[in-house]
């Protein structure tokens, strides 16, 4: 195999190229056909445009919870306004943000395609989700617009349940009907992943997205109910004053917190999860080959899903769990860094001897490998008993997790993004400008979240809006840092709208990929493929694809 | 591998080729009726298992807490009435026995005994929530209801009330309120997953009058019936948990 070759890009000729005439995106007009669509590819879409609205207010409040911290001195708000700043910020984030990214939108729009079916097994169930999400949305902005939340994204006993005077059961209430989308989502794929895949597609022939897609939808349908429940409880004990929390009538705060992160925790595999498949697709394509250890990046996949769920309290090890159960749960947790390190080392095994590219998806793909890792050794960090005691409540824990989930998660997703983007549109986007948002991002990312290690080592605690002012130059950096963020983030959204209307014809298949989506006309039909397809080769089978387009030439009309 | 790529000339939204006579609720992006029904069948106990994880915080609120406050819960669940939840027992498996009968008639196409059934399923349900509401008001009346009003005095001086218990210390008296918030959280969530199910169970009655079940689609009519099992079952545990066990002070 020769060394780096430049681009793999295969683009039809566009002098001749047009867009296909029939698509999922004009196959009806109007609003209300996208309204009350029962289309996977357009509530994916519906989906997109719904978390991007959310992810920019969510990133206003990091601009200013970040503009805060400037100065030592508390000068732009009040500290109780602070407190909802962080609050919204990491509501809104995670619950309206990054759950449902990955899944409801790329997972939505292409896991049927990738298992060769027409739709998800309840379309209407589908669109349901949408409408929760929204409802469970609108709530939480109603709490925004009442004057805020101030618990954290946490809601930590009793201090939503008895000690603030703000819109907690608003926002609860919010969260348990996105809470109904989510659970709805992970449903709807596990059945689809079960029943619905095309004659010839095994278990072991699915894509690595498709796995990761049906680990995240378990967390999803066992995690989410037991949220659903706690928050129900919070709001009761906040309405009518039942004591389940309440330690002045014999309640435990502790219990709240076993509760709540049972949940959070699998979550945050929720988060991860999918945007690990996403990178699973986006290295076999750029390096040509099949993803080494295949059937361990599977079942990684599930482990990661199954360990998830015994991990919860090394969030709890300063919060007065016995020191017995904090080793047990210390022990745990180091366990369930192993599938995410086996990963990492089949991805780069994978590089190791592909003829890799330097596409914009592969780009951000680089950063999610190394960003996520660094998140995750700082997690194993505190995982140890020891070292957590030092380092939670401090900036190190905002840093550690910003790693996984904004280094890790937001780059996957826009990889995933820019990778499927002429898939979903059947346009391509500019390359300079999406190679240099990648590139942008990453810096900014670094720039913003290293220094908040530091600051996190050297004692910052979290969520203050005053500091000393030794601490000031570190954070000065880290606000710079998420300035050049923000213009990292708002570059794809001005070019991938441009490219929309402007952007060159992508044809089918311009990664020359394997996958199922990638033989289907770019944007695809309302039904994915007129006959059904059947399947005789496994996933990232790049020599069956040389094979086959020796022999056929497929254009679209 | 075959893979359609030409150009799609014709409007049908439907694939040609279909080998299964297509009943009329058959949904296109399903292959055959079978592959739809067991979707849908599939769906619905992963639907289940949700609701097994949701009540399961409750649950294990419930043992942990009765654990922690031994006497008081034990106290506690004497307050509750043994006839009327093994009444409501007794109601709640005679409405199951009929809904299972539904699913038996709507099988072999008997639309009269469907409607009758799926009414008879309803009217147990409504004697069930009958005699909630009854012992929910009973609650209130002693001031057991958890909140501002709740009132001890009748553990922290049992015998004032005519009461065989042992009198409880005040402070331990204060547990027994979270008994309470778990035995209405519990056969509250329960009660609503009931009442839910009464609203479909109208909406499947006004479907099988038309005649929808009874011509080889019984998808809809066996899901429910699933649905309504679960909560049966839900309080089959709840009912000695709550109310029986350990019925004598130690
Ligand atoms: C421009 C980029 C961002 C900046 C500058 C930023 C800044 C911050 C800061 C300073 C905090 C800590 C507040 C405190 O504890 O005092 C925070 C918390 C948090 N952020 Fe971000 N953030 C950014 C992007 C994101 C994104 C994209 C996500 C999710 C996708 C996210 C998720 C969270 C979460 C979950 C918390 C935890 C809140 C809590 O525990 O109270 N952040 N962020
Ligand atoms: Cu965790």
């Amino acid at each position: 195999m020769s060394a780096t070759s430049s681009t793999i890009v295969n683009l039809p000729d566009q002098k001749t190229a047009t867009l296909p005439k029939r698509s999922y995106l004009n196959n009806e007009d109007g609003l209300l056909s996208w309204l009350l669509t029962g289309d996977h590819k357009r509530i994916a879409i519906l989906y997109l445009i719904s978390i991007t609205f959310f992810f920019f207010i969510g990133g206003a409040f990091a601009g200013l919870i970040r503009l805060e911290l400037l100065t030592p001195q508390p000068d732009l708000v009040a500290s109780d306004t602070y407190n909802k700043f962080f609050s919204m910020h990491g509501i809104i984030m995670v619950f309206l943000f990054l759950v449902p990214s990955v899944p409801a939108t790329l997972g939505n729009f292409l896991m049927p395609i990738m298992i060769g079916a027409k739709d998800l097994a309840f379309p209407k169930v589908n669109l349901l989700s949408w409408y929760l999400y929204w409802v469970g949305g609108l709530f939480t902005l109603a709490a925004l617009v009442l004057g805020g939340v101030d618990t954290g994204w946490t809601f930590t006993t009793p201090l939503s349940t008895h000690y603030l005077n703000t819109h907690v059961v608003t926002a609860a209430v919010g969260i348990f009907i996105i809470g109904f989308s989510s659970i709805f989502t992970g449903l709807n794929f596990i059945v689809t992943i079960h029943r619905m895949r095309a004659p010839g597609m095994t278990w072991f022939r699915l894509p690595l997205f498709v796995w990761s897609n049906y680990a995240a939808s378990i967390l999803m349908v066992l995690g989410t109910p037991v949220l659903a429940i706690t928050l129900v409880l919070v709001a009761l004990e906040r309405t009518i004053g039942i004591g389940v929390f309440d330690p002045t009538k014999g309640g435990d705060p502790l219990l709240f917190q076993h509760l709540f992160w049972f949940y959070s925790h699998p979550a945050v595999y929720i988060m991860i999860l999918p945007g690990m498949g996403v990178i699973s697709e986006v290295i076999s394509t750029f390096s040509r080959k099949r993803v080494f250890g295949y059937t361990a990046v599977a079942f990684s996949s599930v482990a990661i899903a199954l360990f998830g769920f015994f991990v919860w309290a090394h969030h709890m090890f300063i919060m007065g769990v016995s020191n017995y159960s904090a080793l047990v749960f210390s022990l745990l947790t180091m366990l369930v860094a192993v599938p995410s390190a086996i990963k990492i080392f089949n991805w780069a095994f994978t590089l190791q001897k592909g003829s890799i590219t330097f596409e914009t998806p592969m780009l951000y793909a680089f950063g999610f490998m190394g960003l996520f890792t660094i998140g995750g050794m700082t997690g194993v960090f505190l995982g140890a008993l020891g070292m957590d005691i030092h380092l939670t409540e401090t900036y190190f824990i905002v840093a550690h997790f910003h790693f996984v989930m904004v280094g890790g998660m937001l780059m996957a997703f826009l990889s995933g993004v820019h990778f499927w983007w002429p898939k979903m549109t059947g346009r391509m986007y500019p390359e300079s400008l999406s190679k240099l948002a990648a590139v942008t991002t990453f810096i900014g990312f670094n720039l913003t979240f290293l220094p908040q290690f530091i600051l996190g080592y050297l004692g910052m605690p979290r969520r203050y809006h005053a500091y000393p002012p030794e601490f000031q130059v570190l954070n000065v950096l880290s606000t710079a840092g998420a300035t050049v963020l923000g213009v990292g983030y708002m570059l794809p959204l001005l070019y991938l709208g441009w490219s929309l209307k402007y952007g060159a014809i992508a044809g089918n298949n311009p990664w020359q990929a394997t996958g199922l989506e990638w033989q289907i006309q770019s944007p695809p039909l309302t039904e994915n493929f007129i006959e059904v397809p059947i399947v005789d080769h496994e996933a990232y089978d790049y020599e069956w694809l040389a094979h086959k387009t020796e022999q056929e030439v497929t254009t679209v009309g | 591998m075959i893979v359609a790529t030409h150009p799609h000339t014709h409007e049908t939204a439907q694939p040609e080729g279909h080998a299964h006579v297509a009943l009329p609720q058959h949904r296109h992006h399903f292959e055959t009726q079978e592959q739809q029904r067991e979707a849908g069948t599939f769906g619905m106990w992963l639907f289940l298992l949700t609701e097994i994880m949701f009540f399961g915080g409750l649950f294990f609120s419930y043992l942990l807490y009765r654990n922690w406050y031994y006497d008081a819960f034990v106290v506690a669940s004497n307050q509750l009435s043994v006839p009327l939840g093994g009444t409501n027992t007794a109601v709640l498996i005679t409405s199951g026995f009929f809904m299972a009968l539904a699913v038996w008639a709507a099988e072999v196409k008997k639309k009269g005994l469907l409607v009758l059934t799926l009414i008879l399923t309803m009217l147990f349900g409504c004697i069930f929530i009958g005699i909630k509401y009854d012992e929910y008001h009973e609650k209130w009346e002693k001031h057991h209801i958890p909140g501002d009003h709740f009132d001890v005095s009748e553990f922290v001086n049992p015998h004032a009330y005519g009461l065989k218990e042992e009198p409880l210390p005040p402070d331990q008296a204060q547990h027994t309120q979270i008994f309470f918030s778990l035995y209405f959280a519990m056969t509250g969530l329960h009660a609503l997953h009931m009442l839910i199910g009464l609203g479909i169970l109208v909406w499947l009655t006004v479907r099988a009058q038309r005649g929808d079940f009874t011509a080889g689609y019984v998808a809809p009519i066996e899901n429910f019936a699933l649905y309504w099992h679960f909560v049966d079952i839900v309080w089959l545990f709840l009912f000695p948990l709550l109310y029986l066990i350990n019925r004598h002070p130690v």
